[in-house]
């Protein structure tokens, strides 16, 4: 299935993130990770610890009817594998992150800017292996 | 006041990630499609979110600290193993099947779709297992 091709939101849609990245750093002192937050919130070290993770999951599943209120429409959100695909992927994808240590937020946007080797490597291996799954997935199996 | 800030936060990286398109997995998986249904968007949002962030942690993790916590919390993990580039291997195929990574499925929760909700489902259970599951193992070898 096609997708339109939308360079200048998606520009300013990047910018927004890299600027919450840049916002909790000069706040709070914190990488924002998607993956570190989620994990420390089903598992904190303190109350306190878990506290702000919680309200910064609160403030991102909020943006949605923020943007419902702006635009009067729900963000699109089309799936195009199926349900099976769906639960398998997610749980691969949550042990992956654990084991690597963070995700596109994490790694890809806060590390890389912080021009982390590690950081760098582990886009590198999950971005390359991403393009080669979605490769075998979609032109080899035919899902 | 320093949770009313990380909340907003929250909002913001959760529009960035609503209006990037990185929410919708079907325009995650097209970009990951070179050989089919191609949709470059994906490298403005990265390219966006590193552009603002690089530039954004130069000004602001030199300072003493950050406004609401006595020290900066950066990763200090310094070695490239097997841990980090499996891990992302395995992220980087869940990603591929999935089409969603943990920061773009988080804040579309709010959107109310089924589907998120169950890959978040899987993901926060493959975080548990990959967090608890080797202890476990450990603890029942040893006893």
């Amino acid at each position: 299935m096609e997708t339109e091709f939308t360079p200048w939101v998606s520009l300013a849609g990047g910018a927004m993130i890299g600027l919450a990245a840049v916002l909790l750093m000069a706040v709070a002192g914190r990488v924002m990770g998607a993956t570190g937050i989620l994990a420390g919130a089903l598992m904190p070290l303190s109350r306190a610890d878990g506290a702000w993770r919680w309200v910064m999951i609160a403030g991102m599943v909020s943006a949605p009817a923020v943007y419902l209120l702006a635009t009067g429409d729900w963000p699109e959100i089309t799936v195009p594998v199926s349900t099976p695909m769906l639960v398998i992927g997610g749980f691969l994808v949550g042990v992956g992150v654990t084991f690597g240590g963070g995700c596109t937020s994490g790694h890809g946007v806060c590390g890389m800017a912080r021009f982390s080797v590690r950081s760098i490597v582990a886009t590198g291996v999950f971005m390359a292996v991403c393009f080669a799954t979605v490769y075998v997935v979609r032109h080899v199996v035919g899902v | 006041m320093r949770l009313v800030l990380i909340f907003a936060i929250g909002v913001l990286f959760g529009l960035g990630i609503v209006i990037s398109g990185m929410g919708n997995p079907a325009k995650v998986v097209n970009f990951f499609d070179v050989a089919g249904t191609w949709d470059p968007s994906l490298i403005f949002v990265m390219g966006g979110a590193l552009a603002v962030t690089m530039v954004g942690y130069r000004v602001v993790v030199p300072k003493d600290r950050p406004l609401f916590d006595s020290a900066f919390h950066l990763p200090v993990a310094r070695q490239i193993d097997r841990r980090l580039v499996g891990g992302s291997a395995v992220f980087g195929v869940g990603w591929g099947i999935a089409g969603f990574c943990p920061g773009g499925a988080l804040p579309v929760l709010g959107a109310f779709d089924a589907s998120v909700w169950l890959f978040t489902g899987a993901l926060v259970a493959g975080i548990m297992v990959a967090r608890l599951g080797p202890g476990l193992l450990a603890r029942r070898a040893s006893a």
